[in-house]
């Protein structure tokens, strides 16, 4: 009987999901209220607890948004029947009841206009009266200016002392979050610029280079300088071009074929280059400039200095959610202590200082555990891999353009 | 039947896979000019490509079989296998080729902005795909049971290895490849038995078992047709290939838009051509071999027939053709789903790493082994067109509001899928239990999606609604990207 063996297994699958999640809940339980200490204790823990909840929502500011989630935390964490939190631009967020929407509007103002701390009592709203405390957020001298962020208005009745005082304690304490959510904003702009200025540029050596062999031909071939001349033009145009971190990988190997043509005039048959493309990961999004320098590195440091030069093998393959890249040469290899070197930065503007600025960016734009794979010894040639994901970057803000796409 | 030549042909299919899936990209892409290495795929290698991953044992065996069991029923299934497509084109293929996005789960963290989302969404694509293998090994074990006499088991063993051996080796390193190479084996393994038969028939030898009348009574006709079943499948179908996690894949091999539909037409055009010859063999099949219409039987028509009606060597030559066309359908279908949901598992579990890919491949091929070999197969097309079922009442709203509503919130996408999912779950699963108890039920139960989709499209809209202030915020930029086309930038 199929039907019945397959109820069976599915009622065996629904049971046993059933089980696990009892048990995990029981465990929650259990563990919540095993040496749950003294009332002491256990009020740190809550007022501690509220507090982290309400700071996931004030790190982006206070928009009217994050104020609704962090207020439901805060007006738990100081105890009062409604809370309001007004930002500069006076709109509010109430949590609570919403009839004190306008006298949290006339408070708000009042303590943003003389950024001090005010207590007003029976307050008539509809039918009943209530009191109220309201706090200014004072910032220090962020991005945003010095000068009251906005306002937290606590509603109860009546207000004590304790609540006055707990209700600056919370607006500093908010503003400490903000200034805090504003170091995040602005590290991420650190780290953002700094993939920027990593973004590889072209050596000089290579313009040097480029320009005479190109002059060499002007007068024995001038039809093959016209060439390279285009060539060098193409080069520099993809490798100049100011929009868009990302790139695809079919633009990057159409870079990397006009770079292999100039310093092809130089080294003539000694430079052989093997391709392995798989199809599937020719429109993969990829760090602009994320494979030239890999193909450069061998062709400067690889196959330069190596008695009649050799070949370079650049591969792609599909490998399930992910796109596999490598550049391999057989020239004359790289010290693997040198490169550890390298890699952790140790040598600025030394030599392959191409393959620590790709790693950097790969990086910081796809984490720590999709760095560069390289395998080398002195005379065994390297062998550089990356991984890249080809659902993209994990972070969008660093992929997109303003208008939010992708650039191609 | 001679069983060395259904050994053989396994053999030489299971070889040529392997060897195309692990040589393919070094022999045919191996150059020193750019320009033939940074040429994409054609859209026609690519349709093949599609078309090789997404014909199944159901297509392959199942269609037939169906034909032959029920008569114009049967017909709905090439239909809606291939209108599904046209669903595709005309609603999500395009935009969620520019969202960027890579798989579902990827499409619905970027649009929802919530990990639980992707959470449930790759847990359902997990689902999906694990029993949509099922299937696959089934139609193996049938296989090999008609056309070498072994244990039913064999089949099923044989093809998990091979798809999990390969897969977990890196031999689909350039899928389309391999992909486009079976479903032009496919097509020709059917295409040929069915031009010989015709033209041996053509003869008067053998004659008919059934004289027409008897063939094709109006009781199978298109007119007896009950409304609400055929409805229901045709849901099913047509919204159900939206899901699939192995075909969206598919459309990032295309380099723009423009390919990515005139890919799509002809994949429209291979399905269809394709879709003709499993329909004669069935139409054959119940004119010459009506004592096969038995359920778990009927699907090996297919296996069958070439060898009844052509004596000799020419039968058996014939039958090796449809068994190798048939083992091709196993071993594409198979090995696409499980690259995918290898995908899916490798990164949402163990951390995208290489390694975490080999072992998701080989349990993505393992635990649909393990079901295939508790239950028994009850007609390859019904239980593929149960799947459809599911994904079109679970992954499938999801998709089309998520690409098309503003308004689709982490919490509403969430409500439906696990509405759908369970109801659909419930009907598939609990159907013979509940229809026993209340027989009026019993066609909402063997096709439940013409109920439980609209209840998971309402569902994921009334939650969404009540969850108004939950919007992603960027939904409003994320839209734009799906909708906006896309400029290129030289």
């Amino acid at each position: 009987m199929p039907e019945s063996t397959l109820l069976a297994a599915a009622l065996g699958v629904v049971g046993g999901a059933l089980a696990v999640g009892l048990v995990l809940f029981l465990r929650r339980i259990v563990l919540a209220s095993k040496e749950l200490g003294t009332d002491a204790e256990q009020a740190t823990y809550q007022t501690l607890h509220l507090a982290s909840r309400a700071a996931e929502h004030l790190r982006g500011g206070i928009d009217e948004l994050d104020a609704l989630r962090a207020g439901k935390h805060l007006r738990a964490l100081l105890g009062c029947e409604s809370l309001a939190i007004v930002d500069r631009s006076g709109t509010i967020a109430i949590d609570g009841d919403d009839a004190v929407r306008p006298v949290a509007e006339r408070l708000a103002a009042a303590a943003l206009a003389s950024g001090r701390q005010q207590v007003q009592r029976r307050i008539p709203i509809g039918a009943w009266e209530t009191d109220a405390v309201v706090a200014p957020i004072l910032g220090g001298a962020g991005p945003l200016g010095a000068g009251p962020l906005g306002a937290i208005v606590a509603f109860a009745s009546p207000v004590r002392s304790g609540l006055v005082r707990a209700t600056g304690e919370v607006a500093e304490w908010v503003a400490a979050q903000i200034e805090l959510g504003e170091l995040d904003a602005s590290r991420a702009a650190l780290a953002e610029a700094e993939v920027r200025a990593l973004r590889a540029q072209i050596s000089p050596h290579f313009i040097y280079n480029s320009l005479n062999a190109i002059a060499s031909f002007i007068n024995t071939d001038p039809a093959q300088a016209r060439e390279l001349v285009l060539e060098f033009a193409d080069f520099t145009r993809y490798s100049f071009r100011r929009h868009g971190d990302f790139t695809t990988v079919a633009e990057e190997l159409r870079s990397i074929d006009s770079y292999l043509r100039l310093e092809r005039a130089r080294f003539g048959e000694r430079l052989k280059v093997t391709l392995q493309i798989a199809p599937e990961v020719l429109s993969t999004v990829v760090p602009f400039l994320s494979i030239q320098p890999l193909v450069e590195n061998a062709v400067r440091h690889g196959l330069e200095s190596k008695e009649g030069g050799g070949t370079i093998t650049i591969e792609a393959a599909d490998s399930g959610a992910f796109a596999e890249i490598s550049v391999e040469d057989d020239g004359v290899g790289i010290d693997p202590q040198t490169l550890a070197a390298v890699l952790a930065g140790g040598t600025p503007g030394g030599e392959h200082v191409g393959l620590r600025n790709v790693d950097a960016r790969l990086r910081q734009v796809y984490g720590d555990e999709l760095g560069l794979v390289v395998e080398t010894n002195v005379g065994a040639g390297t062998l550089v891999r990356m991984r890249v994901p080809k659902a993209g970057p994990r972070r969008p803000t660093a992929a997109t353009s303003p208008d939010g796409r992708l650039e191609p | 039947m001679n069983p060395v030549i259904g050994y053989a042909a396994i053999a030489a299919v299971a070889l040529a896979s392997a060897l195309i899936g692990f040589y393919g990209l070094r022999i045919s892409r191996t150059t020193s000019d750019f320009y033939v290495a940074s040429r994409t795929v054609r859209p026609w290698w690519n349709a093949s490509a599609i078309g090789g991953e997404y014909l199944s044992a159901a297509s392959f065996l199942g269609i037939a079989g169906l034909i032959l069991l029920q008569g114009a029923g049967g017909l709905w299934f090439p239909i809606g296998y291939t209108a599904g497509y046209l669903m595709l084109l005309l609603f999500v293929a395009a935009p969620l080729r520019r969202s960027g996005a890579f798989t579902i789960p990827d499409f619905t963290e970027a649009r929802l902005e919530s990990i639980w989302a992707r959470r449930v969404t790759s847990t359902l694509v997990i689902v999906v795909g694990w029993f949509y293998i099922v299937p696959q090994l089934q139609g193996a074990a049938l296989t090999v049971r008609i056309t070498t006499g072994l244990p039913s088991w064999v089949g099923s063993v044989a093809v998990a290895i091979i798809v999990g051996v390969i897969v977990a080796a890196g031999g689909m390193r350039s899928i389309t490849f391999v992909q486009a190479f079976q479903f032009w084996l496919k097509l020709t393994a059917l295409a040929v038995p069915v031009v010989a038969l015709l033209l041996i028939l053509g003869g008067g030898e053998p004659a008919p078992q059934l004289t027409p009348a008897e063939a094709f009574p109006p009781a199978a006709g298109p007119a007896e047709l009950d409304a609400y079943r055929t409805v229901s499948l045709m849901v099913a179908l047509l919204l159900g290939t939206l899901g699939l996690p192995h075909v969206l894949v598919r459309f990032y091999t295309n380099p723009d838009g423009v390919a990515a539909r005139r890919t799509t037409v002809i994949v429209l055009v291979l399905l269809s051509v394709f879709y003709l010859f499993p329909t004669a063999f069935g139409l054959l099949g119940r004119a010459f071999a009506p004592d096969l219409a038995a359920s778990g039987e009927a699907d090996a028509l297919v296996l069958l027939l070439p060898g009844r009606l052509v004596p000799g060597i020419g039968g058996e030559l014939l039958t090796a053709l449809v068994i190798a066309g048939a083992f091709a359908a196993f071993l594409s279908t198979s090995s696409g789903l499980v690259v995918s949901l290898a995908g899916v598992i490798s990164q949402d579990l163990l951390g995208g790493s290489v390694r975490g890919f080999r072992i998701a491949a080989i349990a993505s091929s393992f635990i649909p082994l393990l079901v295939a070999l508790t239950t028994e197969s009850a007609g390859l097309a019904g239980s593929v067109g149960l799947v459809f079922a599911f994904t079109a009442s679970t992954l499938c709203p999801m998709l089309i509001l998520g690409i098309w509503w503003r308004g689709l919130t982490a919490r509403g996408a969430i409500a439906g899928m696990v509405a759908g999912a369970v109801l659909s779950g419930a009907a598939i699963l609990g159907g013979p239990l509940f229809s026993a108890a209340a027989p009026a039920l019993r066609p909402f139960l063997e096709q439940p999606a013409a109920w439980t989709v609209p209840i998971a499209i309402t569902v994921t809209v009334l939650v969404s609604r009540a969850d108004r202030h939950r919007i992603p915020r960027g939904a409003d930029a994320f839209l734009t990207r799906l909708h906006v086309p896309e400029q290129r930038v030289r």
